[in-house]
């Protein structure tokens, strides 16, 4: 269109502006799952994601731990706020501000930074903005300090925490690995099964063709639900019960109609010269298949296992029916949607960790293999 | 039914010069061919007559108007691309209707303008239907139909015959040309790779190569006096044959002693500071004769492989070292009447009456000086 | 918990899992090539060996017998999986909770009457309705605004990033946009922004809620109908294009009357399958809500029967197979049509 005389471009302008604001509003509850995974507890729970970069007040409980030196008449301790024990690791990115201070939990702001505050029995609390505190008592304090609560300035701080916890003490770890025991067999199996099919519905000549290959285009949109009681039954009548082998069998055949669907859409399309050349050359159909149909249709299969490999990594549905609802068989959808959702529904650093470990595999494998995903849908759907 | 004025217009596509310095007028009721190799830009200076395509420099006028920032569908042209372009969702009908709607034109008058385009073209019996169910020749005239109810100043085709098979091919041209014949004062700018279709067709030749007009002329000023080596050698079939040579006479006619030994003599004229110059001398194939016993020739060779085509032969010589290998046209060919394949391995010589025999001077023909004929009177006759 | 204890756990008892994986795949992937060789070994020298008298007529049988070879896995899969249930699922929706008490249509009857049921189904066609249609829409959108830009394989393959996110991944992204907390929710952030005092639960506004879980669907499917839409622009011929814009058409003209007539048949496609997921995702309405607030839809209230009454459960789910039965029939028209 740029180049229509007369065009003006004041359009692509609106096209360019409305692109950008589609993109935005598509990426920002991604983004903001991907940063939140990053955040620590509590500044989750205090301040949106998207303002992660900036500084939040935080209210912080600490004791004064300096020394006390005797003076005339009392006892003094000084130091700084944020080198005391309790809060120091918050504030190893640097000092911060002090807005205001207090000495008990329930008012935990009563003063503002820089005011020498009575707390009762001759006590005083001085804490600056930058932190020094300054702590009278008449008498001579115990061992514990004065416990201080104040409200500071805190820097963003991004952190792994939610990742070591999620990968080590949730569970998770088990789950991933469970997600990828499921999802190899289920991927690789289907295929060469699939390939099979494919490529006598393709190129082999038997009576009842046409209606295999509309037996499979209905299959296509059979929904999975009604096999789950059924085929469930049959798993426990047989032994398989509810397992591994159980989940793969069952992918495997969900999977297979739109294999067999893309795949022979695809071998239709190779050319008649070349698969009849080789049968001239004494190729049989075996030989044929293997050394000429399997290597031409890379990219079929490439879409195809790209599909059914995000199916069932992502799959809950499958998983929730087919494998025991045990800790140690848990895959990671179902971890997150039963277990963490359900007991741990507060934690939302949790919460995003988990989601952005369960979908990084197959985003890594959208982004590396956009092509051939894009390939095979439009083998699947244009037609 | 109007002028085009084309004034130094020019196509860059970034830093890539695509047509530059392209100046031409069109008169009102002419049928204009552009023609040219591909990729010398023909196709690319319609779209941008059509409004296709953004004009870069210079300035187009049509009926006096500069149009270069006018959006295509006001320029009142209309065009017949190479693929039809009919709408495929839409009958016969509706596709020839649709620019009408879209001008909002009354119901009756859309009406009388497709069925008198119809009734022209012989597309009555398939108003109602869709183009997937109609023949490439049927396609072609919808796609001339569509471009005629709207009634435009100028006709623009774009390689309109080349999807067609060879035998629709020259049916529709006639059909074209009887169409022209019918309409004789809408303008129509035709663009082609085939110089069958821009010799029967056209009242001037636009020659493009490179990205500039080689030549614009009538199609036989075109074959009788190239302005340049490249049209020389683009129009007729077989290419003209060039052979390299020496001006040793000069004036009212030329004489060139040529590097292989034999000499011509060609009725272009020539000037004092020509003496001596290399030039090639171009003699067009069915232009040679056979050479008299004891005559002068211009060129003499063995004849490798003959081609007897019935009412002539086309003979091919075995090329020495002195021809120009380096343009691919080494071969030196030549086409005598009647059959001649006793001749294969034979030594011939031929020659050419003067009034046949091209000169060039660095790739320019020596009849021409800054684009003019330089003396009229020595134009050879026909 | 130690750090470190999960990961001991691991070697200690994961191993075998993926031990026994791989197995399987080396027994699954050799098994089907071992099949296939051997069966063909089996017929074309035993059964009917390409030599001796009747070496011809071997090869014909051989050739006739193959097809069956090559086929026999998918379809008993396919059968077992996929044409077995249909068949198995009505029957066991003719029982009640336990499997041999024989009650008939009992089921069906009591889920006509139930209000769950009716919510479910009504929520259900609200999906059918909103989902396909903005999905498609928002998809042609996108294809149509990025056809020409120059960043608009970026753009596409960003928007096309939620087709690889689980329907459960991306529940949970949109938590983060409808969570019931000024500072963690997008919209009640939004909210408070612009002056609303307390923070709202969408999760939990009547008959609204359907349409803010729906949006994830949306959010998902409009990149699987941009990628499709846009290969199907991109296969208008330019020249139809120009030919319009030749005839005067504007760009809203050139859109709606020239190329969206002519990927007609690419939009019907792109609906019809959206349409079919809508009807099998439970994942999205189960993580969000579990169907309460009035959310609940067809898929997910099978999951409720599921493991509980399998007698309601097969029933629930043979009526989504019923309504989706219309599309499957015309899928297969098509196809036919296509293979003349």
């Amino acid at each position: 269109m740029d180049n229509i005389a007369g065009h003006k471009s004041g359009l692509s302008w609106v096209t360019n502006i409305s692109v950008v604001v589609l993109v935005v509003l598509w990426l920002i509850p991604t983004v903001g799952l991907f940063v939140s995974s990053f955040r620590e507890r509590d500044q989750i729970s205090v301040s949106g994601w998207w303002q992660a970069p900036f500084s939040v007040e935080l209210t912080y409980r600490t004791r004064g731990d300096g020394e006390v030196r005797p003076v005339d008449g009392g006892y003094v301790m000084e130091g700084n706020i944020f080198d005391t024990g309790e809060v120091r690791s918050s504030f190893e990115g640097g000092a911060s501000t002090v807005s205001a201070f207090g000495d008990r939990g329930v008012a935990p702001a009563e003063y503002p930074a820089g005011t020498v505050a009575e707390i009762g029995d001759g006590e005083t609390l001085q804490v600056n903005a930058d932190g020094t505190y300054i702590y009278t008592s008449v008498e001579e304090p115990g061992n514990r300090g004065p416990r201080v609560y104040f409200e500071a300035e805190t820097p963003p701080q991004f952190t792994l925490d939610n990742y070591r916890n999620v990968l080590t003490a949730d569970g998770m770890d088990r789950a991933f690995i469970n997600t990828l025991t499921v999802t190899i067999p289920a991927t690789v199996i289907p295929i060469l099964i699939a390939a099979f099919a494919a490529y006598a519905l393709a190129w082999m000549d038997f009576p009842g063709r046409g209606l295999l290959i509309a037996l499979v285009v209905g299959l296509l949109v059979v929904p999975l639900q009604l096999a789950l009681v059924p085929m469930l039954n049959l798993h426990q009548r047989l032994g398989i019960g509810q397992s591994f082998l159980g989940i793969w069998l069952a992918h495997t055949g969900f999977g297979l109609p739109l294999a067999v669907y893309l795949l022979r859409n695809y071998m239709v399309g190779l050319p008649r010269d070349i698969i009849e050349s080789a049968k001239v050359d004494g190729a049989t159909d075996f030989q044929l298949f293997v050394k000429i149909i399997l290597p031409l249709s890379f990219p079929a299969l490439a879409a195809f296992a790209i599909f059914q490999f995000l199916w069932t990594w992502n799959d809950l549905l499958v998983a929730k029916v087919f494998l025991p609802s045990d800790d140690a068989s848990k895959v990671m959808t179902v971890k997150i949607a039963d277990d963490l959702l359900g007991s741990r529904g507060g934690d939302w650093g949790i919460l995003a960790t988990a989601a952005f470990v369960s979908i990084a595999v197959p985003l890594v494998v959208f982004f590396t293999m956009q092509r051939f995903l894009v390939r095979g849908l439009l083998a699947g759907s244009v037609k | 039914m109007a002028d085009l004025k084309l004034t130094e217009v020019a196509k860059s596509y970034g830093s890539v010069d695509v047509l530059k310095h392209i100046n031409l007028d069109i008169a009102r009721g002419e049928l204009i061919v552009f023609v040219g190799p591909s990729g010398c830009g023909k196709s690319t200076l319609l779209r941008m007559i059509a409004g296709l395509e953004k004009i870069t420099g210079g300035e187009l006028q049509i009926d006096g108007r500069v149009v270069n920032n006018v959006p295509p569908a006001q320029r009142g042209i209309a065009m017949v691309f190479q693929s039809y372009a009919l709408y495929p969702h839409m009958t016969v009908r509706d596709n020839m209707a649709f620019a009408l709607k879209i001008a909002k034109k009354s119901k009756d008058e859309i009406e009388a303008a497709i069925s008198k385009a119809a009734r022209i073209l012989q597309l009555e019996p398939y108003l109602d239907r869709l183009p997937k169910a109609l023949s490439g020749g049927q396609r072609q005239r919808v796609a001339i139909g569509r471009s005629i109810v709207r009634d435009p100043k100028v006709y623009l085709f774009d390689e309109p015959l080349s999807n067609l098979d060879a035998a629709l091919r020259v049916a529709t041209r006639i059909e074209i040309a009887q169409l022209k014949e019918a309409m004789p004062d809408s303008t129509m700018i035709y663009v082609t790779h085939d110089q069958v279709e821009a010799m029967t067709l056209a009242s001037r030749i636009v020659v493009l190569a490179g990205g500039g007009i080689s030549q614009v002329g009538t199609p036989l000023d075109l074959y009788e006096r190239p302005e340049n080596e490249f049209v020389a050698q683009f129009i007729g079939s077989p290419a003209m044959n060039l052979l390299p040579g020496r001006i040793t006479g000069t004036g009212r006619q030329t004489a060139i002693a040529m590097s292989n030994g034999g000499t011509a003599l060609s009725d272009y004229p020539s000037t004092d500071a020509d003496m001596g110059a290399e030039v090639k001398v171009g003699v067009r194939p069915e232009d040679f004769r056979a050479a008299d016993e004891g005559g002068a020739h211009i060129f003499a060779g063995r004849v490798d492989i003959t081609e007897a085509l019935g009412e002539v032969t086309l003979l091919y010589f075995e090329t020495g070292e002195s021809t120009d290998t380096e343009k691919g046209d080494a071969a030196v060919i030549a086409k005598l009447g009647g059959t001649h394949s006793n001749l294969r391995g034979h030594e011939v010589r031929l020659t050419a009456e003067p009034g046949k025999v091209h000169v060039f001077r660095d790739g320019k023909s020596l009849l021409y000086r800054d684009g003019k004929l330089t003396a009229p009177e020595a134009i050879p006759a026909e | 918990m130690a750090p470190r204890a999960g990961f001991v756990s691991l070697k200690g008892f994961y191993m075998p899992v993926i031990v026994q994986g791989l197995l399987t795949i080396v027994i699954g992937v050799g098994g089907c090539i071992g099949y296939f060789y051997l069966s063909n070994l089996l017929l074309d020298k035993v059964i009917f060996p390409a030599k001796g008298e009747n070496a011809g007529r071997n090869i014909n049988r051989a050739n006739q017998i193959r097809p069956w070879l090559f086929l026999f896995p998918a379809i008993f899969a396919l059968g077992l999986y996929l044409v077995y249930p249909v068949v198995g699922s009505f029957w066991r929706s003719l029982y009640g909770r336990s499997p041999s008490d024989w009650v008939g249509f009992d089921n069906y009857v009591q889920l006509a009457a139930s209000n769950e049921f009716q919510q479910a189904f009504f929520n259900n066609l609200l999906w059918v309705i909103v989902v396909p249609a903005m999905a498609t829409f928002l998809g042609l959108l996108v294809a149509q605004l990025t056809d020409k830009l120059s960043w608009g394989n970026i753009a596409k393959s960003l928007i096309f990033m939620p087709m690889a996110i689980s329907f459960v991944g991306a529940s949970l992204i949109w938590k983060f946009v409808y969570a019931n907390d000024a500072d963690i929710g997008l919209i009640n952030a939004i909210r408070a922004s612009l002056g609303f005092g307390n923070p709202i639960d969408v999760m939990q506004i009547p008959f609204w809620n359907n349409f803010f879980l729906m949006v994830i669907l949306i959010w998902i499917q409009t990149g699987f109908a941009m990628v499709i839409l846009s290969a199907a622009l991109r296969g208008i011929p330019e020249e139809t294009i120009e030919a319009a814009i030749l005839d005067g058409a504007n760009p809203w003209q050139l859109f709606f009357r020239i190329k969206v007539p002519q990927i007609m048949g690419t939009i019907v496609v792109v609906w019809t399958t959206i349409t079919i997921l809508v009807l099998k995702v439970f994942d999205i309405v189960y993580t969000m809500t579990g169907g309460n607030f009035g959310t609940e839809i067809l898929p997910s209230y099978m999951m409720d029967f599921m493991f509980r009454d399998d007698g309601r459960a097969t029933a629930v789910a043979f009526i989504i197979m019923i309504v989706v039965l219309p599309v499957m029939i015309w899928n297969i028209v098509q196809a036919r049509k296509e293979m003349r």
